[in-house]
């Protein structure tokens, strides 16, 4: 069922303490401000947070962090110039990390929304990210079993969305949104610009509706 | 003697702009190349139209244009190390799966690296220096290290201390396991693979000079 919503605070109503969110961004490209922001107000914490890095300046994931409502980390890239936030509750203890290389948190993301039970991939192998894991010998290299990551909600970004719910996306703002919006049980994108139904070419289309549960759009 | 002394093809130590030329140049014309972050990045500088090199990078796009500047500049549109950067003619957009899929399934001909550390016979230690208060980040060097065709590495021979990069075994933490294939440094450009580490040229030292600071049995590569 796809709702067009009127505000982000009701897009994120359904969040529950606890939860695991996926986050659509690749440092602020992508990132749903306005989505974080509305999180942030709704109170939920203990979540499980899904998103390429671990926040950037003071703004989005790294307030949500800062603000101590994320439980665990799911990221391959926390550590930036400006993740202060992130690094501080790393160095006392209170957060968790989970570091997955860049293309294992892709492909992880990918295998939920596919409904594939796991994989095997040559990245990681012989290394501590690999620590732990069932390895096996195949198509003449040593690859190691990874399993799919999912997640309760998906908060993403997108340009323009049609009445079917379709997405397309900006440039290298795509990042892991259409990945993520497959991955989710409940799907929230917020876009820049609603068109009606059959107002999007179908060949350009990047998200096909069936992923996309609530649109709300963002000035 | 005079057999060695011939892979020395410059006076003095080469500066990163002198190495990133090299690389540049070093690259086959119509490669699909991706740049990873600080030094190796500097090699976009000195690519010519003429060699049509493609690049890619990790957070979804091939046909990466030079970094922008002034009305340029668009939050959408960034590089891996989150730098804005334009696009060329023929670009193209794809999501995070798609973008690794590229690296893993064996597509890109070439990444360039830095490194803390590479063996003799290859492995690469580049995310991460172990340290106990460190707070790691990986983001795609493990997949780049092990999806691209040839891996080549841009790093000082020395660290600050003078320690050899280019170790026996890597005391870091892995990134890959036997994935480099050429090492570009201030001192020297070196192949690394299971016959072990051969010279290919010296900059501002002969090969003994070289040995005496590089703890692994070095040899001067076939000429090309």
């Amino acid at each position: 069922m796809l709702n067009f919503l009127d505000t982000v605070g009701e897009a994120v109503a359904g969040i529950r303490d606890g939860s695991t969110v996926m986050i659509g961004g690749f440092g602020n490209a992508g990132q749903p401000f306005e989505l974080i922001d509305a999180l942030l107000d709704c109170g939920a914490t203990d979540l499980t947070v899904v998103n390429n890095n671990a926040g950037q300046g003071d703004q989005g994931l790294a307030l949500l962090i800062k603000e101590g409502r994320v439980k665990k980390m799911i990221c391959s890239f926390p550590r930036q110039s400006d993740s202060w936030h992130f690094d501080a509750k790393f160095r006392a203890g209170e957060i968790e990390l989970e570091l997955v290389p860049q293309g294992n948190l892709a492909e992880r993301i990918r295998a939920a929304g596919a409904g594939i039970g796991g994989f095997f991939t040559p990245t990681g192998y012989g290394t501590m990210l690999a620590e732990g894991k069932e390895t096996r010998f195949l198509d003449g290299k040593w690859q190691v079993f990874e399993t799919p990551i999912h997640a309760d909600v998906a908060l993403i970004k997108a340009l323009t969305a049609d009445g079917k719910g379709n997405l397309v996306y900006r440039k290298t703002a795509r990042n892991f949104g259409p990945i993520m919006a497959a991955a989710a049980k409940h799907t929230v994108a917020q876009v820049s610009e609603l068109v009606p139904t059959g107002g999007l070419d179908p060949e350009i289309i990047v998200t096909p509706g069936i992923y996309v549960n609530s649109i709300v759009k963002v000035a | 003697m005079s057999t060695q002394t011939s892979i020395q093809t410059s006076n003095q130590p080469l500066g990163r702009d002198d190495l990133a030329r090299m690389v540049a140049r070093d690259i086959k014309p119509g490669s699909f190349v991706n740049l990873g972050i600080g030094q190796p990045t500097l090699v976009s500088n000195y690519l010519e139209p003429e060699q049509n090199i493609t690049l890619h990078t990790e957070n979804g796009m091939l046909g990466m244009g030079p970094e922008a500047t002034g009305d340029q500049i668009d939050g959408d549109l960034i590089n891996a190390g989150k730098i804005p950067v334009t696009e060329l003619p023929g670009a193209s957009y794809f999501h995070h799966a798609d973008s690794f899929a590229i690296m893993r399934g064996g597509h890109l001909d070439i990444c360039v690296l830095g490194a803390f550390q590479v063996s003799a016979t290859g492995d690469l230690a580049n995310w991460h220096t172990g340290a106990p208060d460190a707070i790691p980040a990986v983001g795609g060097a493990m997949d780049l290290a092990t999806g691209a065709k040839d891996v080549l590495v841009m790093m000082t021979l020395l660290t600050r201390e003078g320690a050899s990069k280019l170790v026996e075994s890597c005391s870091y933490p892995l990134t890959g396991i036997g994935c480099v294939t050429r090492v570009y440094t201030d001192k020297a450009v070196f192949l690394t693979g299971p016959d072990g580490v051969r010279v290919r040229e010296t900059f501002g030292c002969t090969l003994e000079e070289l040995q005496a600071l590089v703890p692994v049995p070095l040899s001067a590569a076939a000429p090309a």
